[in-house]
This record gives structure tokens, sequence and C-alpha cells, in this order.
């Protein structure tokens, strides 16, 4: 008996015991197990440069991606206005979806709802779902703002959002004037990211344009505001709260558009906040009178911003900007955008995080990297690492366009650290994995599911992206801003110097050089 | 103060009038029939089960693509499971559920993987019937060890008219009567998980039992092989199961489905008895074999030791009296190991009151190792349960028990709210909902990353987890000391 009640053992050490491996082995007998000779040759065979060929020529399937699908995106954007309840019509198990996704990523609750289509809807469709889901979702949760969005089931058989809010309205689902901005997001299409921008846009249509035609559209009347938005971010609490800051010190009128940094991120005080923080359906609405509207991450506010263009803003966009010279260029288009100056504050900040690197950088300098994710954040990465020395590889993202792919070759070809590195736009971590065994790297930067290569490739994951389920918190501490880059900076030092310590410490063989300073 | 049995009912029936009252009239009459105080000389729980969702409550059900991916497919580890449409299914429900298995993950098993059609627009135009040939000949390229090939729908399978049923089998054809099952496991289906369980058990039956008829056996048969159905090996469940039963003197010849394999689906007609732990996802396979084979099968619970003797017991029923000694030998065997179990952490939990919400079985099949525990549930519901489910709940609970069935976010809320337990057992996304109001909580699908509870080992596992959420210190430190007055 393996099991003790005084010292109670985990699956992860209860299951090395004897028994339970005996046991393991003679269940094989059943299993119809590949023999142990074949099933090396096979896995190893997985390593070569030929499996990688055949990986590449892939044409239909897809192993292992890193995206998800548009509603995730939708649900995202529309928790981060006030009081919002993001309701996506179709089937009801994308919202549990949606829901846990979140959930595991931000360790928070999320609220949503769906309209819980079924067979019936799928042939009669489902304007009756939409006629008593809004009205229940009204009465029961008493939203300010109910964002709609659409399943992959809703948009095949073609639901017409617009005609189906009016006829819920009609029949008095919810008040004529209540704010029900929709948008359609086919899972087929695009990304998460994707997702984001659509609702993004269709919330500011929703305010701006005459909210679908029940009211007269708002005239733009010019004012020296600033609207600021972040994109799909798993790092969204905290880089959020850090801009806010900044932009405290700068003084800046400005607008958070889409600020999910409250609702997740509530205190543990007895109450649970369905609703908490966001953008106040007021200021949502008057930002169209804004100077200008600025996005972190341009891929995903394509369509947003080229809306908000056409309302007469100036625009400025970025790729999920870390580091020095990313984080001068935000902030000095920010002081050109608002004509506020940079404060000696931030001017100090940026010298520690220049200080920093220089203090730290030889031991990034040199190293090789991979990195996947969404366009934008590998994007900012990818920069950051050239600042530090560092040599990026392999830089991957399953939902970067061939756009994307231009952009980060402009960059990477702007360094001398960038020239050996490929770019991979529409591929998957099962692509990353022949890259890794065929052109190794030091360090992959990744999220969670990045921890299936590291195992397989024995590549050191640094975990940057979204979603991180297996490591708690990081979502709270920025990686925008002067602190953020020193948060990222941070991050990549003590994984380096994890591995050098971790390959350092046999006694007696290695452990000369088990440096007690690095 | 404790309440008197007259005073639970009457607080409870109240709690369900005040829940009631805010919806919609239409609302307030269909939630009305899923909510109930149990009257303990009833044969079920006095809800209705089984029904769809009413839309835009924040139901805390899924679909037929989680019940029959999720849930049945997906573990059977050295097949692969296509998510066959857009990214988004597959993504969410990549790795998420902790069926634990042993095997070399991308080379002979396949079970924390995402393999998806990734549909484009001109996929749902076109079609997805070629690009799914094509994902066939793909996989057999790269994947050469798989042993079969699974196709789980996504929602617009069904609706753009696809045949993926000609495609597995023609693609069977060309690889040599390769086992290739489609499976109409839509999300649009049913109105739960549910439905998602019975169309797999139903794709087992007419794709691998159907087919797979002719294929010789691995072993001798001897009169003591059993197979364990619908146990998913949730943080290694199914090995702290199986290891009683080896115990004992039976021989499991196949896991269904956590940590399975095509070869133990094929195998399990041989098997002398069927032991069937969740009812709810794998009754129907189990009644087809019973009435195709003629193998019997029985109901069984593994958690805490009073149930877990008992279902010993039962199951040695069906053997000679070389397995009945056996299983008086193993629970004798562990018995010191419970007694020290209990001896640490019952005077820490006794009389703490619990109220779970779940899937399968478990709002029944937890009760008996909280009682071990000396803690009281006072109040269940099921996810997707059917009547039969509820009337097996009779079993287990007592008299006054609230009984709510694919409760609402706005219900489970105010229902906790005014029970005030002093645990809740639910799931992620309920979690952080109680956490955030005070209340205790551990995550009774995934174990909370924790587990086995199954068997003797995992209740050791099951009480540690449960003293330290209700015993954590934090939960002292949710009042800011400067507003401990208001």
């Amino acid at each position: 008996m393996s099991q003790n009640a005084e010292k109670v053992l985990d699956h992860f050490s209860l299951f090395r015991s004897k028994e339970y491996v005996d046991m393991f082995e003679n269940k094989k007998t059943f299993e119809n197990a590949v023999p142990v000779a074949e099933l090396q040759s096979a896995a190893d065979w997985t390593k070569t440069r030929e499996y990688r060929d055949l990986n590449f020529a892939r044409e239909a399937l897809v192993v292992n991606p890193a995206k998800a699908c548009q509603p995730l995106g939708a649900v995202f954007a529309a928790v981060g206005f006030e009081g919002t309840l993001p309701f996506v019509h179709g089937s009801q198990g994308c919202v549990a979806y949606y829901r846990s996704h979140f959930s595991r990523h931000f360790k928070e609750p999320t609220s949503c709802v769906s309209s819980s289509m079924t067979e019936d809807a799928a042939v009669f469709g489902g304007l009756n779902n939409m006629i008593d889901g809004l009205a229940n979702t009204y009465n029961l949760y008493k939203p300010k703002m109910i964002a709609v969005s659409t399943t992959c089931m809703a948009e095949v058989i073609g639901d017409d959002l617009n005609a189906f809010i009016k006829t819920a309205k009609d029949k008095g689902s919810v008040p004529p004037e209540f704010d029900v901005p929709f948008t359609h997001t086919p899972a087929f299409v695009g990304s998460h990211v994707t997702g984001y921008d659509n609702t993004m846009r269709s919330i500011l249509e929703h305010f701006w344009d005459g909210k679908a035609g029940t009211e007269p559209p708002l005239v733009r009347e010019p004012r020296d505001s600033i609207n600021f938005i972040g994109g799909f971010d798993g790092y969204a609490v905290g880089n959020m709260r850090e801009v806010k800051r900044l932009f405290g010190l700068m003084g800046i009128d400005y607008t958070m558009l889409g600020d999910n940094s409250d609702v997740w991120d509530t205190p543990t005080d007895g109450q649970f906040r369905m609703y908490d923080g966001g953008t106040p359906l007021a200021a949502a609405a008057a930002a169209l009178h804004a100077r200008a509207t600025i996005s972190m991450q341009e891929f995903c506010t394509q369509k947003t911003l080229a809306y908000v263009a056409k309302k007469g803003h100036e625009v400025a966009a970025f790729n999920h900007p870390i580091g020095v010279a990313a984080t001068d260029r935000f902030l000095m288009e920010v002081a050109r955008l608002t004509g506020r100056a940079i404060p000696e504050e931030i001017t100090r900040e940026r010298g520690r995080l220049v200080d920093a690197i220089a203090d730290s950088s030889a031991h990034i300098h040199g190293k090789k990297f991979a990195l996947y994710g969404d366009p934008d954040l590998t994007l900012g990465l990818a920069g950051f690492l050239l600042e530090l020395g560092a040599e990026p590889v392999h830089i991957l993202a399953s939902n970067g366009t061939p756009e994307w792919e231009a952009r980060v070759q402009t960059l990477l070809d702007s360094s001398p650290f960038g020239k050996d590195c490929h770019v991979y736009p529409g591929r998957d971590l099962w692509h990353m994995r022949s890259l890794l065994f065929t052109e190794p790297v030091d360090f992959l930067i990744g999220n969670t599911y990045g921890k299936f290569l590291e195992r397989d490739t024995d590549t050191p994951l640094i975990r940057i992206g979204f979603p991180i389920f297996d490591r708690h918190h990081h979502h709270r501490y920025p990686l925008w801003g002067y602190q953020g880059a020193m948060n990222t900076l941070v991050k990549i030092l003590d994984k380096v110097f994890d591995v050098t310590d971790a390959d350092t410490m046999i006694p007696g063989k290695t452990d000369y050089s088990f440096d007690i300073i690095r | 103060m404790d309440l008197t049995l007259d005073e639970v009912k009457a607080r409870n029936a109240e709690v369900i009038t005040e829940a009631l009252s805010v919806y919609p009239d239409k609302t307030a009459k269909k939630r009305a029939k899923h909510l109930n105080v149990y009257e303990g000389d009833k044969p079920d729980c006095g809800v209705k089960s089984n029904i769809k969702s009413v839309p835009g409550v924040m139901t805390i059900r899924g679909c037929a693509y989680a019940g029959s991916k999720g849930v049945v497919w997906g573990p059977i580890k050295d097949m692969i499971h296509i998510s066959h449409g857009p990214v988004g299914c597959g993504q969410y429900s990549w790795a998420a559920r902790r069926n634990y298995y042993i095997g070399v993950t991308g080379v002979d098993t396949f079970v924390t993987m995402q393999f998806t059609s990734d549909f484009q627009e001109k996929d749902i135009v076109f079609g997805g019937d070629k690009k799914l040939d094509k994902i066939v000949d793909e996989i057999q390229r790269l994947f050469p060890l798989n042993h079969g090939i699974t196709i789980q729908s996504e929602c617009p399978i069904g609706l753009i008219g696809d045949d993926i049923e000609a495609v597995a089998k023609k693609k069977s054809k060309e690889y040599d009567n390769k086992t290739i099952v489609p499976v109409r496991c839509e999300g649009f289906r049913g109105v739960s998980q549910s439905l998602g369980h019975h169309i797999a058990n139903d794709a087992v039956r007419d794709w691998v039992f159907e087919r797979g008829a002719d294929k010789p056996a691995l072993f001798e048969s001897t009169p003591y092989d059993v197979a364990i159905i619908g146990d998913y090996n949730i943080g290694g469940d199914a090995w702290s199961s199986r290891i009683l039963l080896e115990e004992m003197g039976l021989r499991v010849v196949a896991q269904w489905s956590g940590d399975g394999s095509l070869a133990e689906l094929e195998n399990t007609p041989k098997a002398r008895l069927n032991i069937l732990h969740c009812y709810r996802s794998m009754n129907y396979i189990s009644r087809y074999m019973e009435e195709k084979f003629g193998i019997p099968w029985v109901e069984y619970n593994f958690f805490g030791p009073s149930k877990v003797a008992e279902s010993l017991r039962t199951i040695a029923a069906h053997f000679d009296d070389h397995i009945k000694e056996g299983a008086e030998r193993v629970i004798a065997k562990y018995q010191p190991l419970m007694d020290a179990v209990i001896a640490k952490y019952k005077p820490r939990l006794e009389g703490k009151k619990v109220m779970l919400y779940v899937g399968g079985l478990r709002p029944r099949h937890v009760i008996g190792a909280y009682e071990d525990l000396g803690m009281e549930v006072i109040g269940t519901g099921y996810e997707f349960g059917h009547n039969d489910d509820y009337q097996r709940t009779t079993h287990y609970v007592k008299d006054g028990t609230l009984i709510y069935d694919d409760v609402t976010g706005y219900e489970f809320e105010k229902f906790v709210d005014r029970l005030q337990p002093d645990l809740v057992g639910s799931g992620i996304k309920e979690k952080y909902v109680f956490q955030k109001m005070g209340v205790p909580f551990r995550q009774m699908h995934s174990w909370d990353y924790s587990g086995p509870y199954h068997g003797y080992d995992g209740f050791a596992i099951f009480a540690r987890d449960m003293d330290m959420a209700i015993n954590n210190p934090v939960w002292g430190l949710t009042k800011a000391p400067w507003n401990a007055g208001h």
C-alpha cells in the first residue's frame, strides 16, 4: 500500500510506487501496445528533417494550433464595458467553453450567457431564443448593456441579429432604449483577435451611429482627449493599469475602451461582483469626440481603427509594444497626440529599465529563441529580444497573415540579431515541434501549451502569452511600459539562470560552475 | 443554531420561491419544475430534467460535442480524435479534462493533443468532406502508430450536409479496414452533454463492435475478467480503482475510457462482468453489451470507504468465493489507512455542510464520501441528469435536501447565499464566484487539479483536499479589520 494518512501522496508521487508501475506494465497486455523498439524508432523519426518536410507539407490537418475562435474575442471585448453581459447567440456549449477558458487563465469568474439554440432552432432559426434570452438576461442579471455575438451555428443558418434584436425589443424583451450592440462573429473566419475587432467596432458603431437606427447618429465635436484600445491581451489586468498610471503621470484626458482590468481582478471580500469597472457607457459614446484613438494591437483592431479613422480620429497603432524603443515610440506618440510632455518620473523609469538591461543582457545576448503567439504579441516580443541582443530563430503565429509575416520580416531586417530568423504565418505548434528538433534554440516563448514542446524537445519554456493555465497571477503584472518591459526582462532572466543552475548542479561533475554570483 | 427538519424544508421552499420571483413569468414556470425540496419518502427528487435550457439564464451546461469528444471518446489514447469544424471547440477542450494516460504523446498516444480541421469559410460553403479525406491521409503519414481515428462533429457539420460517414467508410477501405469512426455529436443536438454521451456510445456500437467483431482476442479469457465502464481516469481515478479490483483477484481487461485503448473497447465483449461507475454517460453501451453479448453489468461507487466496501462486495457477489474472500481481504487491508484518514480529518470536518452541482454521477456518488468524514450534503443537482439519475439520488440524499436541476448562475448564487454551506463543490465557472463570496470551494469535475478521488488511495486525497479548502486560513481574512463592524 502506497498511500499514507500522515503524508498524503498526490497523483504525481502515488502512481510512481511499484504497485502502480507494475499495474501499468500489466495493463499493456490488453492495449495492443506498440512494441518498445518500434515506438522508439517512430519517436526518433519525428525528430528528423524528413519528418519536418512531411509535416510542413500538410495542407488540411491542423495540430495544436495557437489560436481560438472569434466569439472568445467577442466576450473578451464585451466584458470591458460597464455593466455589460456578453450574450452569444447559438449553441450553449460554446459559452461554457469561453467562460471556462477565461476562468482558467485569470482565475476569476467570467459571466456570459447563451441563447441556447438546439435542433429546432437549427431548423426554424433562433428568433425565439433571442426574444426569450434577452428578456431573461435583462431580468435576471440586470446588466446595463447586453453585447450580442454569434457562434458558428447561428452563422451557418444565417440568423439576422439586427432584425432579431429589433423584434425582441418590439416584443418587450428589453426596453426600446436599452443598449444591445451586436456583431456577427463566425468561428470559421479569422480567430479570437478578429472577434475582438468585430465586437469593439460594433460597440462603437452602436453608440456613435445611432444605435441601429433607433436614434440619430452622434455628431462629432472634436476634443483633446484620446481613446485607448488594448486589444485581446492575456495581461489586460496588469497592462491596462500600467497604461492608466502612465497616462495619469502625463495628465492626459483619456478613455480606455474595453477596460476589463477590474472585472477580471475583483477582490475576495465576501461579495461576488458580476460587473466591475469597465468603460462607462457614456464614455464609450463620448469617445467619438476624441482627437485620436490609440490601439496597442494593430492586428487586433484593423476594422475598428478603419472605422474610427473614418470618423475623423487620428489613429496610432502599435504591435503590443515591449521594451525601451517600443515604449519610447508609444509614449512619444501619446505626447504628440495630446500635447503633453513626458514627465521626468517616466524618464527615470526608462533609465532604470536601460540600467537593468545593461546589468543583465550579457546573459541573454546571443541566446537563440523560438517564439509563438498572437500576431501583435510576437511582434512586440521579437522587438524586445532584438533589443536585448537575443537572436530570434523561429517566430510563429497560427493566426498570422502574410501582412504580419512582412511586418515581422521588416523588424528582423532592422537588426543584425534578426538575420537568422524565419517567420511562420498560419502554422501550428506541431510545426514548431519539428522546427525545435531540426533547428534547436536555447529558449521557447509561448503560452501554457508550449509545455508540451518543452517536454518533447527539451527546450526551456518562458511562459508569455494566452492562455497561461499552469502558472498563477502573471496576468496581474504588466508587459507594457518601462515597468512592463522590466517584468518581461526578469521573466526571461529567471529562466536563463534557472536553466544554468539546473545544468551545473551535479556534485563533483558540473558544479564548479554552480556559481553563487551570476 | 441548527434548524429543525421542518424549518429547513420551509427555508428551502422559500429560497426557491425567492429565486423564481425574479424571472419573467414564462421562465419562472419552466424553472419551477427543476427546483424542489426533497421529500424523504418519495421515489424521485421531484424535479424535471433533461429538458432544454432556458435561453439567456447562464446555464452551466455544455454540448453534445463536449459529451462525445470531451468525455467518452477523448480519453481513448491510441486513437486520434479530430475536432471537425472550426478551431474553437477543440481548442477550449484541449487537455483540459485531466484524463491521465500512459504513452508517448504524439507517437503512440494522442489524448493531450488538439487535432482540428480548422474550418474556414470555404469549407462551410463548399463542404468539408474533401478536406476530411485529406486529413485522414495526413494523419496516416505523420502519426502512423495511431490505432484508429474518430471524427467529432462540431455544429456546422450537420448543418452544411457533409457526409462524414461516407468519408469514414472510404478511408477505412483505403487503409486496410482501419477503424475510423464518424460521430454526429454536433453541439446543437440535444439539450446538454448528455446526448453526446449517447451518440458516442452508439458510435462505439456501430463502428467498433459491429465492424471489429471478427478481430482476434488479445488474450485468453478467464472467469474473472471484468471491464471498468464509465471511469475517465481524472487525476488517475481509474488506476486507484483498478488496483483494488486486481487485488481482490479480478482481471481488468478494459478501461472505458480513461487510459483506454481501441483494443480494450474491442475486447470488452469477452468480459464476464461490466462494472459501471458513471451510469449517465455509459449505461447505453452497457445495456447493449448485455443484450447483444449477454454480459451483465453492475453499478458501483468508489467514493469513500463505506461505498467502496459496499461496492467491492456487490461486485464480488457476481463471482465465486475466491473473489468474495478477495474483497474482504482488500477491505481489511485498507481499513487501517481509512481509520487513520478519518481519525485525522473527521474532527476538522464534522458537521460541515456541503452543496454540490456537478455532472454525471457525482451529485449523488460523492455524498457517501462526505458522510464518511462527518459532513452533510444539504443541496445537490445535475448539469445533465435524467429522471433515472434523480431516482438513484434518493438513495443518497436526506429528507429536506434542496434539489436543483440545470441550475442557473443566478439561482446557484442565491441558494448558496441563503443556505450558507461550508463548502461548495462544482466546476471552474462556479469556483471563483463562490470564493469571492468567501465560501470554500472545490472543483468536482477536475478534482481541482488534484486526485485521484476514487478508491482507498483516492479517499485520503479527497479528505485532505476538503480539509484544505474548508480550513484554509484565508477565509478568516476576507474582511478588512477596519470594516469588520459593517
